[in-house]
C-alpha cells in the first residue's frame, strides 16, 4: 500500500488527513493523482490546483517520480512558516 | 552541536539558543540570529491568533537540510533553527534561526539564506483567525523571489 497525507487547507476541503493505496493502482505520482481524482467532486477539484506540491517519503517529489508499496506521499497547499 | 533543529509547540528562550551557539566556540568570532514574531495584521485583517500546522517528519528533515547546506556555504562553526507549531497569539516568537562563523559576513548571509529557504521549503501552514473568521494564509510571491539572490 502507499499511505497519501493531506495537509492544511487541502486536507479540510478533503476533510481527509489520510487514505491508503493499493500499489498495483499506480506507478507514479502524477498517476496517484488522478486516481484520487476520480473519487468525484472535491477530490476532483482540490487534486487539479496546479499549485499543490507533493511531497514523497518525506522530500519534494515531480509529477513523473516512480512510487511504490510503502512509500509515504504528501499532497499539500504552497507552505507559510516562517 | 554543528548543526540543530527542533520543531516544538513550546516557547523557545533565545538566550538560551544563544548560548548552544557559544558554548566552548572560540573557532567562531561572529553570530548572527534572527527571530520572527506574529504580527497583528496581516493583509487587510487584524490577527487574533495563528495555528500553525506541520508534516512531522518532513519539517525536521527539510529544516536539517537547509542548516546543513547553509553550514556548508559559508563554513559555519554551528547553525541552528528553532520553529514553533500550534496556536500562537500576535507579539509571540515562531521562528529561531542562529549562526556562529569565523567572521560577521558569513554568519549574517547564513541567517538570511536559512530564512529564505525556511519560508518556501518547510512544509509549515499558518491559518489566521480574525474578526471575519478563519483563513489559510496565502504563500506570497516575494517570498519565491527572495530565493533568486542564493
Amino acid at each position: 500500500m502507499i499511505r497519501v497525507l493531506f495537509f492544511a487547507g487541502l486536507r479540510e476541503r478533503l476533510q481527509c488527513a489520510e487514505v491508503s493505496v493499493p500499489a498495483s493502482e499506480c506507478s507514479t505520482l502524477a498517476e496517484l493523482r488522478s486516481h484520487l481524482s476520480e473519487r468525484g467532486g472535491e477530490w476532483r477539484s482540490a487534486l487539479a490546483d496546479d499549485k499543490l506540491q507533493m511531497a514523497l517519503n518525506r522530500s519534494v517529489a515531480e509529477p513523473h517520480s516512480a512510487v511504490d508499496g510503502g512509500d509515504e506521499v504528501a499532497f499539500f497547499p504552497p507552505v507559510t512558516g516562517g | 552541536m554543528a548543526i540543530a533543529v527542533s520543531v516544538q509547540r513550546e516557547a523557545f528562550d533565545v538566550a538560551a539558543e544563544y548560548a548552544q551557539l557559544r558554548r566552548d566556540n572560540s573557532a567562531d568570532g561572529a553570530t548572527a540570529m534572527f527571530v520572527g514574531s506574529v504580527r497583528d495584521f496581516n493583509v487587510a485583517q487584524s490577527v487574533a491568533h495563528l495555528e500553525l500546522e506541520h508534516y512531522p517528519g518532513m519539517t525536521e528533515k527539510v529544516l536539517r537540510e537547509i542548516a546543513g547546506e547553509a553550514r556548508q556555504r559559508w563554513q559555519l562553526g554551528r547553525a541552528r533553527i528553532v520553529h514553533r507549531f500550534g496556536r500562537l497569539d500576535p507579539g509571540e516568537d515562531i521562528v529561531f534561526v542562529g549562526a556562529a562563523a569565523p567572521h560577521r559576513q558569513a554568519a549574517l548571509d547564513a541567517c538570511a539564506f536559512m530564512m529564505d529557504f525556511l519560508k518556501t521549503r518547510a512544509p509549515f501552514w499558518k491559518k489566521e483567525s480574525g474578526p471575519d473568521g478563519e483563513r489559510w494564509v496565502e504563500a506570497r510571491e516575494s517570498d519565491r523571489d527572495a530565493l533568486r539572490r542564493w
